[in-house]
């Protein structure tokens, strides 16, 4: 049998599974918040176009408006300036097959639970890879910080100096992209990048190291806690935007054997 | 004396709502001078700029010497109560549901004998001074109350159905977040009002001020942005039945003109929020208001729009801001004319340079957030349609009477280009 109809069987018989990693877009979703004299990400919004009624009596449809980067989201090499310059470094050029992947998951939920500013450390990675192996290259990493199960004013967790939220120092970061060669990023968050990510050196170093490198980042995952730690298979594919920075997109996991 | 209104009972949900009924609306040309006069709450007659003769009721030429010439002008309105008498019915359906009616003749000190609705309040032969209010058909009338306050006088049948008195009435604000929220709150609480639904936008997001609504005795916060729509029917299904008065005031402003600019991105924020959301508003909440406007004590009363006074006349520093309150402007008056046939009034409070973050680098004078409170306040008392809150606002609107394109140029001038 070959590899995709084995695939098929197993997954027609449960032994592998699907798990969706997307949060539903809703108007009232959190986006990230800039200073506000800078251009802000839009909101989710939907407006009826007609719904079987004098304005179209036998469908339903409605327009929706949003941002690149509204709800879980892809970040493409040429969100930042870093990688502006790359090639292939918008959503319609990256190769598509950059978009399915193995992935593993540092489960960082414990730190998170405990320092809302918990920090992906090189040695944090180390000891993750001394449980289950050194990340091979090309894999997406997953930072999972249970963030994605936070509600209204605690998920962005705003305050006077800014958001608050866990993310990968920049050695961390550095460390994934120059040591072992990953495809991306991904996170709960708003952001690739920790809430208070502005006062690293660089600045937002997640989007910075990953996006100067042509890597991809994911933000605002969900259900990263149904993934085990390796074996998985991720597919995340944005929409085809013409030289589009970013895409809401369904990321969705193979998960076998749960 | 006025018996004073008492709250009303919780409605027999077994009685059809009153549908609304409305005085007599059409009006002479002429006669829409009065209209205009009350609907920014000044007490106007012709008077004759030849023989200076006073004139009632508004005509083409002067009852004295025949000339044309007959500007609407300010005039005292202080006089007496010659002759009274009280309606018990009436062919007109809405007198015939509001009979006793009390109606009168008054001689006024500046000449003209004036047949005017009468106060309660007001004794035979009196010393009487006249109002010129807007009735439910949005037309001007003269009512005579006493020279001097009387207690509860704003409760008197005959005044409160020319106002869009708050006292008992539950008001909508539409912006929890806006900073003028609380005072507005606050002064609405001052004035009766039971209840103030606070719509709250994007509650994952803290901002100041939430306290301070929270404490205000009536207030209820639930959760509505007019960029949804969705949030907007949801919220209207939720308590439309019981919005008495909305203020709307939801704004976006960021500064600059088109050029300063150089894209879109503010300016359709400032469509969706300032016009757009008007929109929205009207269509989830207009209705229900329209059909609830003779339903007892707390009935629908008013609409109330704040608005930029650049609405009338840019300024490019807030050009593409400016722009986003002219197409509200407008539709207010498309709304206005809309609500007119059920009573609902629309109010339109023109403000400045209000004292916020966006205009901080502005010079005073700015308004403060009670200040125009305050603003919003008389104006639903006095039932007015256009309220213009604070001396900028208030000047600029005197210069636009006078010459708009003086106004236009007057603003826009002085800025050295390349």
């Amino acid at each position: 049998m070959s590899t995709l109809a084995e695939l098929a069987v197993k997954m027609a018989s449960g032994d592998v599974k699907v798990v969706d990693l997307t949060h539903t877009l809703d108007p009232d979703f959190p986006v990230i918040i800039l200073p506000p004299e800078f251009g802000q990400c839009a909101r989710f919004r939907m407006e009826q176009i007609s719904a079987y009624d004098h304005r179209g009596p036998a469908w339903k449809w409605n327009n929706i408006h949003l941002s690149e980067h509204t709800g879980t989201h892809f970040d493409a090499p040429a969100h930042w300036i870093s990688g502006r310059d790359l090639p292939r470094n918008a959503v319609d050029s990256i190769p598509p097959e950059d978009f399915v992947g193995p992935v593993c998951v540092i489960d960082c939920s414990a730190g998170a639970a405990a320092d809302e500013d918990f920090e992906l450390t090189p040695e944090v990675i180390d000891a993750w890879e001394a449980k289950h192996g050194q990340i091979s290259a090309g894999s997406w990493v997953l930072m999972r910080t249970d963030w994605s199960k936070r509600r209204g004013a605690e998920y962005l967790n705003m305050r006077e100096d800014g958001p608050h939220s866990p993310g990968p120092t920049p050695d961390g970061i550095r460390f994934l992209v120059e040591k072992r060669d990953i495809r991306g990023f991904g996170v709960e968050t708003v952001g690739t990048d920790a809430g208070q990510g502005s006062h690293y050196v660089p600045p937002f170093p997640a989007h910075y190291i990953l996006h100067g490198a042509g890597k991809y980042g994911l933000q605002c995952l969900a259900n990263l806690d149904q993934l085990p730690p390796t074996g998985a298979m991720l597919l995340a594919a944005p929409l085809k935007i013409k030289d589009g920075t970013g895409s809401p997109l369904r990321v969705l996991a193979l998960v076998e054997g749960i | 004396m006025t018996t004073p209104l008492t709250p009303p009972p919780k409605k027999d949900p077994q009685k059809r709502t009153v549908s609304p009924t409305r005085p007599p609306e059409m009006r002479s040309r002429a006669a829409l001078g009065l209209t205009a006069a009350a609907a920014d709450g000044r007490f106007q007659l012709q008077q004759c700029a030849e023989c200076g003769k006073v004139q009632y009721p508004p005509r083409d030429a002067c009852a004295g010497c025949l000339s044309p010439d007959l500007p609407w002008t300010d005039v005292s309105p202080a006089g007496e109560l010659i002759a009274e008498t009280t309606v018990r019915t009436s062919t007109k359906l809405y007198f015939r549901e509001r009979t006793p009616w009390r109606a009168g003749s008054v001689k006024l000190d500046a000449g003209p004998t004036i047949i005017a609705h009468v106060h309660g309040d007001v004794a035979r032969g009196a010393r009487v001074s006249l109002l010129n209010r807007l009735d439910r058909s949005g037309q001007g009338v003269l009512l005579a109350v006493p020279l001097e306050r009387t207690p509860d006088m704003e409760d008197d049948p005959q005044m409160r159905a020319l106002s869009s008195d708050p006292k008992h009435r539950r008001v909508l604000i539409t912006d929890a977040k806006n900073p003028n929220a609380p005072a507005l709150a606050e002064a609405l609480a001052a004035a009766g009002s039971p209840i103030i639904f606070v719509a709250e936008p994007e509650a994952w997001l803290p901002y100041p001020g939430r306290e301070r609504l929270l404490a205000v005795p009536g207030v209820e916060i639930l959760p509505m942005d007019v960029t949804d729509t969705a949030s907007v029917q949801k919220l209207a299904g939720e308590i439309g039945g019981k919005v008495d008065i909305l203020i709307n005031n939801a704004r976006f402003v960021r500064p600059g003109g088109v050029l300063a600019r150089g894209d879109t991105t503010f300016a359709r924020e400032e469509m969706e929020v300032n016009y757009l959301g008007l929109m929205r508003l009207a269509q989830s909440f207009g209705p229900g208001m329209c059909s609830r406007t003779a339903d007892g004590v707390n009935s629908a009363a008013a609409w109330v729009n704040i608005l930029s006074v650049n609405a009338l006349a840019t300024t490019p520093d807030y050009g593409c801001f400016a722009a986003s309150n002219a197409a509200a402007f407008s539709l207010s008056q498309s709304l206005r004319a809309e609500y007119r046939s059920s009573g609902l009034r629309v109010m339109n409070v023109f403000v400045g340079p209000t004292e916020d973050d966006w205009h901080q680098p502005l010079p005073p004078p700015k308004v403060l957030p009670e200040g125009l409170a305050k603003d919003v306040l008389r104006g639903l008392k006095e039932g007015l349609e256009d309220v213009y809150s604070g001396d900028v606002a208030k000047d600029l609107y005197e210069r636009y009477r006078r010459d708009p394109k003086v106004l236009e140029r007057e603003i826009t001038m002085g800025n050295e280009g390349a």
